[in-house]
């Protein structure tokens, strides 16, 4: 027997997208569009990353290959200049546009390794003095406040002094010489959250000390610390042009911006574009990524997050 | 046999003569039942079960003759051994909801950690488990609120969300520290009816901390009241608070601004809870007690039972015996 009440079919619930929380990426790019001086300085970022990867494609000659017919050749705006050379070239004849795309390469590949290899010892040890508040923290910390004390690029010079010049001593002088402000800063975020009554919740439901440090806390100290290390790459980024300057860095002639400009510096007089455009080019970099930093903090700070 | 039974606990900071934040703390509860603690900040409240469930970090140090909870000793227990208890069997719901709860996280996440945990639930169980708990809290639209991250919640949705974890592992006790001195008095209610509701339904035993002696009232069969570390009077609820045998117990009651109205100031009781300095010889109340007689500044009263509670003090109030 069947009922002769058909039961109401309930009608599927169409999901209601009001009601839904944006996702956290959605929230983070609205923040961080709102600076649009972050967003120019992505823009430009991504021009660079996009030159140093498929440098080989886009550069328009070798960076190593001497043109002997065109030594100091101007720019192509500048009386003298061929579109053969946009940016014209350098002392030996090799093309200056060449060489900058290039050096993009090396740039990156210095800032971003120094700030991984000065990031994740830095959170390690910020962790631990963090969590051991006493004996290994104020150890920890006052090594650290050694290491702050010198000049960072005269400890830097140092290193490389004991290392031997070259790529790798570079990036390994540059995360040594950056890499107390990690630890303080995440010591500093450890203990800010340690006493908040999550912690002790996660405690409570039987989490360990690793669990603890890595899956609890640790999430919550990211935000300063992804500000730190965009900072810290545009600052290596000068760092290694600064020993690549004085000789201590890359070598010729592998294209760096710190070793073009160092090598074309007695050309200054006769033809400014060997050094300013080098330099120039570190400038925007920099500028870029501290524009993207800034946007990143205001997108990233909790303090300046509006809770939905 | 009683579900948590403390005898003579002391927590000290510091080395083995400092003074100590909880001295000589008995306390007895029983399965299914409401305990209330009360008293001001600074009595050792919260640190009475922190020392429970083993989070006193060094320099702190706690011994207790017995802290037995369920059968179990819960000074012997190693680390490990402490965290399969802790968190399962009992478990603590906080003050700030907005602290309570890991900023990282969604909700979801959060509840399904501490049944992967404690029930071994995985994947869909787990997240199905997780949704009937914060139905159970009653939270509206609860399937969108598991992916919700804690700042998109207000506080009041918040503290749910916190019971719902803490009652995830099904506890034996639950801890209730001031649950609801961070909420705004509509939804304190709202709270403290529903930690009621889950307490009798699951017959799960309550320790509620907390200021408020209303709340109290309305829900406690028991009261323990705390002073600088001790427990000076430990009663069934009408009778304490009808009539109060130890004076801080009565100056607490008479400090509720209700019992003031129409008098010019309200009442209070002067002074502070002694520190670590200016610690009394004798009575630890007596420097502001308004009953003090000699003896009281020379000599500490043990916890003794009187005509309607166990009090600690040389001269109870309200003696007569009906």
């Amino acid at each position: 027997m069947t009922s002769p009440i058909a039961k109401p079919v309930a009608p599927a619930s169409p999901v209601d997208h009001s009601l839904l929380y944006p996702s956290p990426y959605k929230e983070f790019w609205q923040a961080f569009a709102r600076n649009k001086g972050a967003v120019m300085g992505l823009a430009f970022m991504c021009l660079v990353v996009f030159c140093a990867l498929f440098a080989p494609w886009v550069a328009p000659h070798d960076p190593s290959e001497q043109y002997r017919d065109f030594l100091l050749t101007p720019p192509v705006w500048l009386e003298g200049g061929t579109w053969q050379f946009i940016l014209g070239t350098d002392e030996l004849g090799r093309d200056l546009l060449s060489r900058l795309i290039q050096g993009a390469r090396l740039s990156l590949l210095i800032g971003l390794s120094s700030v991984v290899m000065s990031l994740i010892p830095g959170i390690l040890l910020g962790l631990l003095a963090g969590f051991f508040p006493q004996i290994l923290g104020p150890s920890i910390m006052r090594l650290m406040d050694v290491m702050l004390a010198l000049p960072s690029l005269l400890l830097a010079v140092a290193i490389v002094a004991i290392l031997g010049p070259g790529l790798i001593n570079t990036v390994i002088a540059i995360a040594i010489v950056s890499l107390p402000s990690y630890v303080r800063l995440t010591r500093a975020a450890v203990m800010g959250e340690l006493n908040r009554d999550y912690v002790t919740a996660a405690r409570l439901a039987g989490a360990g000390l690793p669990r603890l440090m890595f899956v609890t806390v640790l999430p919550n100290c990211m935000a300063p610390l992804i500000v730190q290390a965009t900072l810290s790459f545009s600052s290596a980024i000068l760092d290694a042009a600064a020993l690549g300057f004085l000789g201590l860095g890359v070598q010729p002639p592998t294209p760096e911006w710190g070793t073009m400009l160092a090598s074309a510096r007695d050309y200054i007089e006769r033809a400014w574009w060997v050094v300013s455009l080098p330099g120039i080019t570190i400038l925007l970099s920099v500028l870029a990524i501290n524009l993207m930093g800034d946007g990143l903090r205001d997108a990233l700070d909790p303090k300046l997050k509006n809770a939905a | 046999m009683s579900l948590l039974q403390i005898n003579n606990l002391n927590v000290r900071f510091g080395d083995a003569n400092a003074v100590p934040v909880v001295d000589g703390l008995d306390l007895v509860v029983d399965a299914g039942e409401i305990l209330a603690i009360v008293g001001e900040s600074g009595s050792g409240k919260s640190v009475t079960m922190m020392a429970l469930m083993g989070l006193i970090d060094a320099p702190g140090r706690i011994t207790a003759d017995a802290l037995n909870f369920d059968g179990t000793d819960m000074l012997k227990l190693s680390g490990r051994q402490r965290r399969k208890v802790v968190g399962k069997d009992i478990a603590m719901v906080f003050q700030d909801p907005m602290t309570a709860l890991n900023p990282s996280y969604t909700v979801g996440f959060q509840i399904e950690e501490v049944l992967r945990q404690h029930l071994g639930l995985k994947g869909k169980a787990a997240r199905q488990r997780a949704l009937e708990l914060l139905k159970k809290v009653e939270i509206p639209a609860a399937e969108s609120r598991l992916d919700a991250y804690p700042h998109q919640l207000s506080g009041g949705m918040s503290q749910r969300v916190a019971i719902a974890m803490a009652i995830a592992g099904e506890p034996k006790l639950l801890i209730a520290d001031e649950p609801t001195t961070a909420l705004d008095v509509t939804i304190q209610a709202q709270i403290m009816e529903l930690l009621v509701n889950l307490q009798k339904e699951r017959n799960m035993a309550l320790i509620l901390i907390t200021h408020d002696l209303a709340v109290v009232a309305e829900t406690a069969r028991r009261v323990c009241v705390m002073y600088a570390g001790q427990a000076v009077e430990v009663g069934q609820v009408p009778e304490l608070f009808d009539v109060p045998a130890h004076p801080y117990s009565e100056a607490l009651l008479a400090a509720i601004p209700e019992h003031s109205i129409g008098a010019e100031r309200l009442a209070t009781l002067p002074g502070i809870v002694p520190g670590r300095y200016d610690r009394p010889v004798g009575c630890l109340l007596s420097p502001r007690c308004p009953y003090v007689q000699d003896n009281c500044r020379n000599q500490r009263p043990s916890l003794d039972p009187k005509a309607h509670s166990l009090v600690r003090c040389f001269y109870p109030l309200n003696q007569e015996v009906a």
